[in-house]
């Protein structure tokens, strides 16, 4: 936890930190380290595994943008990637087509398209857990095993046009990917039998014969008939959506549940003000960001913050920390509805800015919409527990007390 | 199959007051003017504060407003044809066309080195696909977007050929910096050669794709030569003379807010985002540059001047929705579903 000011490998002063953020005891509760790493410097050495980090709004957003010295193409993760490339390890110009094309298939119009779909997943999810129970009725309920980690895995695959068989894969198949994003610890190892099943699993649910005629996976398919992408890239374009797009959401909805239910005064603020939906969310997602953290390589010496990273280089770019800044937030650890979290970094920025993002906004915007009329309060009912990720900020349970409305 | 100017837009002429820092629109200063070939200049324009500039892909293009009289612009669309790792500018190269009405005649004429100019948001309606083999066909200064795909085929270690056509070879643009290639390219002066020799298109080799930009002509002979090959495999960027474009607007305007029952005043140097956040009607947002779609507001009535990167021409000509981080108003009044 020592912060020296000097480290001989690097021209002039930086400030470097021994913590090791993949240990458990930081994935349980990784706010003070993110602080230090913010309050360290704009550019930080973590001397445990030699790499840069990054954890302050400005830098982290410019470096996001800079995608010409901060490279994807070898992985985003602390080591080379262990699996074929998909979208979120490319580099223009190899990343240009087949970003267009799914940035089209999952824009903002298309996703408006299935609002009555999600909207009905949304009422499946609730109504056997709220629906026919008087008014004043307490229930209690897991924010994440009931709620969290069921719309997505419903949602997402059927916007997909993924077939049921299997959906419980897809949460265990994409933790493992986002694992595979930090060191080779036991998060990892324990991982690392189940991935080659998983990740076949998922490959063979990607192909042409196995996607139902309408949807995203369909969608891309279409795209390569059309000649913007090559039939062979088909499957894994299509693979980048199960591995992104689920696990993240679970969490960012799970999170959303736990902000409302340990902030009562937001909770009463959105009730006063369904508009709030919206800002309800993607305010959660800067409060507590599903993706904590991903990596770039530095493509030559790039100068950060007045900081020197050498080419070559690893970067750790910490987007939690970055949406905790005081620098860019005023009262930063605060949820409050009343912001406008508009320039957080949850969903990245740049060329690789979450292109699901719109399908992610739309289930939260779903689940409250339907969630709204139906409770009058809700409350933690017990202590929350986290399920630890290399990459991911994970809840395992978020035991909730709602009072119905 | 794209509609835009790369080259001979008609005029579209407003009022012309300079403007700064208003995002969608971004005012670059000329670093470089530099005579290609005979008629051929090509503009490096820098961000004045050495910031980055909206990223590109190849195959697109940028809007100039050119204030070609003291009362006026005209807005012109050149495809862009410079390094996309050089972060803070953009390069074109802009043919004079003795027929013009004032764009190109002002470039090669009357801008300076040192002069600011008024440039949109880069689009991209001629986007390289995957492929495992591009045959590029260029005819004139229809090269300039080919250029920024034979670096990318490059890059990308993907076969390549470039079938490049002009009336003369003084008059070719590129012609030192195509040498290096070799043999994939095949430069093909009509005064020496006669017409482009098509008969390569007989062969449609696996995963092929066809990129061609140049004076209609030429397209026409392509589209012809490449019956076989399906649709979808022959792209072209055409030279159009009808803009779509509205003019650039710097006065301002009003929102209607239906749902709010609010109106609200947009300034010249505000965005309608800011101008609806002041309102107290706050819109979430996330790029600020019109590229990822978090700002959409449905627009009921009235006509909003895109400046985003998503919609494309028809999308654009529907006038339902708009990106409210960049684009603005050509009529007086937008009402908007907020």
């Amino acid at each position: 936890m020592s912060i020296t000011t000097k480290c001989p490998a690097h021209q002039g002063a930086i400030p470097v930190l021994d913590d090791d953020p993949f240990s458990p005891e930081i994935l349980e509760d990784p706010l003070p380290f993110q602080q230090r790493l913010r309050e360290a410097g704009p550019v930080v050495f973590l001397s445990k595994y030699n790499v840069h980090a990054i954890g302050r709004h400005e830098e982290l957003a410019g470096s996001l943008e800079n995608w010409q010295e901060l490279n994807s193409g070898s992985g985003v993760g602390l080591n080379e990637p262990w699996r074929a490339r998909g979208l979120l390890q490319m580099d223009p110009p190899e990343h240009d087509a087949p970003r267009e094309v799914l940035q089209e298939i999952m824009s903002s119009r298309a996703l408006r398209a299935l609002r009555d779909t999600c909207l009905s997943h949304a009422d499946r999810v609730l109504n056997p857990l709220l629906a026919g129970k008087d008014p004043g009725t307490q229930v209690e309920i897991d924010g994440f095993g009931d709620i969290g980690s069921v719309l997505p895995v419903n949602f997402f695959p059927d916007a997909a046009g993924i077939s049921d068989e299997g959906r419980e894969n897809l949460v265990p198949y994409a933790d493992h990917i986002f694992n595979a994003a930090g060191p080779h610890n036991e998060l990892y190892k324990q991982g690392e039998c189940q991935a080659p099943a998983l990740a076949e699993w998922a490959t063979a649910k990607c192909q042409r014969d196995s996607l139902k005629p309408e949807g995203f996976g369909a969608d891309v398919w279409a795209a390569a008939d059309r000649g913007d992408i090559t039939h062979d890239f088909a499957p894994l374009l299509t693979r980048s959506l199960l591995s992104a797009g689920v696990d993240t959401t679970v969490y960012g909805i799970t999170g959303l549940l736990y902000a409302l239910a340990t902030n009562p005064d937001q909770w009463a603020a959105l009730k006063a003000n369904p508009g709030l939906a919206r800002v309800a969310f993607d305010e959660s997602l800067r409060w507590i960001s599903p993706v904590q953290h991903l990596f770039r390589k530095a493509a030559n010496d790039v100068e950060i913050g007045g900081t020197v990273i050498a080419a070559g280089t690893r970067v750790m770019l910490n987007f939690a920390a970055a949406n905790r800044d005081p620098r860019r937030w005023e009262d930063p650890d605060k949820f409050d509805l009343s912001r406008d979290p508009s320039g957080h970094l949850a969903f990245g920025m740049g060329v690789h800015q979450c292109v699901g993002q719109h399908a992610a906004r739309l289930q939260a915007a779903c689940l409250l919409e339907k969630l709204l009329p139906l409770v009058e309060r809700i409350e933690l009912a017990a202590p929350v527990r986290y399920h630890h990720n290399n990459a991911l900020r994970g809840w395992g349970a978020v035991p909730l007390r709602l009072t119905l409305a | 199959m794209s509609t835009h100017a790369t080259s001979l837009p008609v005029d579209v002429s407003s009022a012309y007051r300079p403007t700064v820092g208003r995002p969608g629109i971004q005012s670059l200063r000329v670093a470089r003017k530099d005579l290609l070939a005979d008629g051929v200049v090509r503009l490096r324009l820098e961000e004045p504060n050495q910031a980055r500039v909206p990223d590109w892909t190849p195959g697109a293009h940028i809007e100039l407003v050119l204030p070609t009289s003291d009362e006026g612009t005209v807005s012109r669309h050149y495809s862009l044809c410079g390094d996309r790792w050089d972060a803070h500018a953009y390069e074109v190269a802009v043919l004079n066309e003795p027929n013009s009405r004032g764009g190109s005649r002002y470039i090669h004429e009357e801008l300076a080195v040192g002069d600011m100019i008024t440039v949109g948001t880069p689009r991209n309606n001629f986007p390289l696909s995957q492929a495992k083999r591009f045959e590029f066909i260029a005819g004139g200064i229809g090269i300039t977007p080919i250029m920024t795909m034979i670096a990318a085929a490059e890059q990308l270690g993907i076969d390549w050929h470039l079938h490049y056509g002009g009336r003369t070879r003084a008059s070719m643009a590129f012609l030192d910096e195509l040498a290096q290639y070799g043999d994939r390219v095949t430069i093909w002066p009509q005064d020496e050669l006669g017409h482009l020799n098509l008969g390569f298109l007989n062969e449609m080799p696996e995963d092929g794709r066809v990129y061609c930009c140049g004076p209609e002509p030429l397209l026409n002979a392509v589209a012809g030569a490449a019956a076989a090959w399906p649709t979808w495999a022959v792209r072209f960027e055409r030279f159009v003379a009808a803009s779509l474009d509205e003019p650039v607007r710097t006065e301002p305007f009003e929102l209607e807010l239906a749902v709010s029952k609010k109106t609200v005043t947009v300034g010249t140097n505000e965005t309608v985002l800011s101008a609806l956040s002041c309102a107290g009607v706050p819109v979430l947002a996330s790029c600020m540059e019109g590229v990822c779609g978090t700002c959409e507001v449905g627009v009921l009535k009235g006509t909003p001047e895109h400046r985003d990167s998503l919609l494309n021409d028809a999308e654009r000509a529907k006038n339902d929705r708009m990106f409210v981080c960049v684009s603005r108003a050509v009529s007086d009044r937008l009402v908007l579903d907020l």
